[in-house]
């Protein structure tokens, strides 16, 4: 029983630290085809207009919603204490720091990275990554790899524009319809936010989450076994594994960044 | 095989394994240059193992496949691509990608391995497409055509680059009466205007005999018979017999092998 017990641990680690090791080196494999891939960028923007029209709407819907509830619960908690004019720089510090690139790359994760994984295992099990293959044409190099970087480009780009119709979204609130003061709104903001130190690392917060999303849904997707239900498999997997990656990284690059 | 022309492909005492489950074994087979040869088998007899392997994407446990004189599973992966532009080969189900035109879909490989121009490629496209009698479907979807059609596409696809081998795995799986007499036809008109060598893997015993120079009769991963169609037609032997003439029994039992119905019923001998 005990003996049981033990091997079906020890065979559960084994199985994990090779599950690792191997997308590690598909991470390396994907790398290393990218010079090859960079010379083609009408491949990478043709993807990049694909998967950001597929997220746009979406990004754009629920960063008006979350900006506006953070102007609400923001006029909400400040008023206490007087210090409703600090409602831009609330909004706006909470937007560009952490829910812009956060939920953007949950929405992401939702979005294009389940459609990407089950294309990627739609074309495993319609054998085309074997026709490619068999083309001489190195599928990991012709497919993967452009839609990996454009993933990779359009996260910052959403995380941008969810950040930025967020700040709206206070606005129309705190402002507009709860009466907070113009000036202050927008003069809070500038004088505290760093572009640096806030602007920029959120930035870089959403490059990481797009390259751990993106490769998530490719991996999974080339990864799948080619029948429908693997891949439908597969297409959960990507969110819960892309989504539970986002929130780990974001708290080891919340320390890193904001000490 | 004996034949006076020089194989473009060779396999030598090939054995391939899934595990312990054993695939092919002692295999010995040509191709001759410009033939069109069949294997043929029921199936899970491994005879789409025998394109895989000829074509690299899995690696024998023993023996060799060599194409054009180089060993396949020798070559690194730049070589393996190399001899790749030599092939093409045709899937089960066509395996166009869905995303593309038909013709987009024939210029894939001119786009992605020359630097023709666009005009050129468009007119190899037609050209191409036009020998499978499909130029004026050019700008239809997969979904939107027939399983037949989708197969010529295919067809036009993997000649695009006018290939020294073409391999088709089941070429007429699936497809109505005229379609398979249609793409059986291409596929003795394509080897022979290209001047290129096909292997034909294919379960279907009257296609086959009517466009192959030699036939490979497989079964549990081993050859067991072979020779010209006209020979085949006259064998004695029991599973060419059986094959041939589509018999429910005989060499290849009808029963999945294991414990008898008697067993299973518990109706055995009782001690």
């Amino acid at each position: 029983m005990i003996a049981n017990l033990l091997s079906a641990v020890g065979r559960s680690v084994r199985e994990s630290i090779a599950s690792v090791g191997f997308s590690a080196r598909s991470f390396f494999t994907l790398l290393g085809v990218t010079p090859g891939a960079l010379r083609r960028p009408s491949l990478i923007s043709e993807q990049i207009h694909f998967i950001g029209n597929y997220s746009l709407v979406i990004i754009v819907v629920s960063g008006l919603f979350v900006g506006m509830v953070l102007g609400l619960q923001g006029y909400i908690t400040l008023t206490p204490y007087g210090a409703e004019q600090k409602l831009g720089q609330v909004v706006a510090l909470a937007l560009v720091r952490e829910l812009g690139p956060v939920v953007t790359a949950l929405l992401f994760a939702g979005r294009a990275g389940t459609s990407l994984t089950a294309q990627i295992g739609l074309m495993k099990a319609g054998e085309q990554l074997s026709a490619m293959e068999m083309m001489a044409i190195n599928p990991v190099q012709r497919v993967l790899a452009p839609r990996f970087w454009a993933g990779v480009i359009a996260m910052p780009i959403l995380a941008t524009i969810f950040s930025a119709v967020g700040v709206l979204g206070g606005y129309l609130v705190g402002v507009q319809w709860i009466g907070v003061d113009e000036g202050a709104f927008w003069s809070q903001m500038q004088a505290n936010v760093d572009v640096q130190a806030d602007v920029m690392n959120g930035v870089i917060k959403s490059f990481v989450f797009g390259i751990a999303v993106t490769f998530t849904a490719l991996f999974q997707g080339y990864q799948a076994q080619p029948t429908p239900e693997d891949v439908s498999r597969a297409t959960t997997r990507t969110v819960v594994i892309a989504s539970l990656t986002v929130w780990g990284l974001d708290f080891v690059l919340t320390a890193l960044m904001f000490n | 095989m004996n034949s006076a022309v020089p194989n473009l492909v060779e396999i030598r005492d090939l054995h391939f394994s899934y595990g312990d489950r054993s695939i092919l074994s002692n295999l010995r087979m040509d191709f001759p240059r410009g033939k069109v040869v069949a294997v043929m088998g029921g199936s899970g007899c491994g005879k789409t193992t025998v394109l895989r392997l000829i074509g690299g994407q899995i690696r024998p446990q023993k023996g060799s496949v060599s194409v054009a004189g180089e060993v396949v599973h020798q070559l690194d992966t730049d070589g393996l691509y190399r001899l790749r532009r030599k092939m093409g080969m045709l899937f089960q189900f066509g395996a166009l990608f869905t995303d593309l035109t038909v013709f987009e879909n024939v210029a894939f490989p001119l786009r992605e391995h020359t630097d023709l121009p666009e005009e050129l490629i468009r007119d190899l496209v037609l050209m191409k497409l036009n020998a499978v009698g499909l130029r004026n479907a050019a700008r239809l979807k997969p979904a939107e055509i027939s399983g037949g059609m989708a197969r010529r596409v295919a067809v036009a696809r993997a000649v695009a680059l006018d290939p020294e081998l073409i391999m088709y795995d089941e070429p007429f799986a699936g497809l109505d009466p005229i379609s398979m007499g249609v793409t059986a036809n291409l596929i003795r008109r394509l080897n022979d205007a290209l001047g290129s060598t096909s292997i034909l893997v294919s379960h279907d015993v009257h296609e086959c005999f009517a466009i192959a120079d030699y036939v490979y009769f497989m079964s549990a991963g081993k050859i067991v018979a072979q020779g010209t169609p006209a020979d085949l037609r006259v064998s004695d032997d029991p599973y060419v017999k059986q094959f041939v003439n589509a018999a429910p029994d005989g060499p290849v039992p009808f029963h999945y092998p294991g414990k008898s119905l008697a067993d299973d019923l518990g109706l055995g001998a009782q001690p």
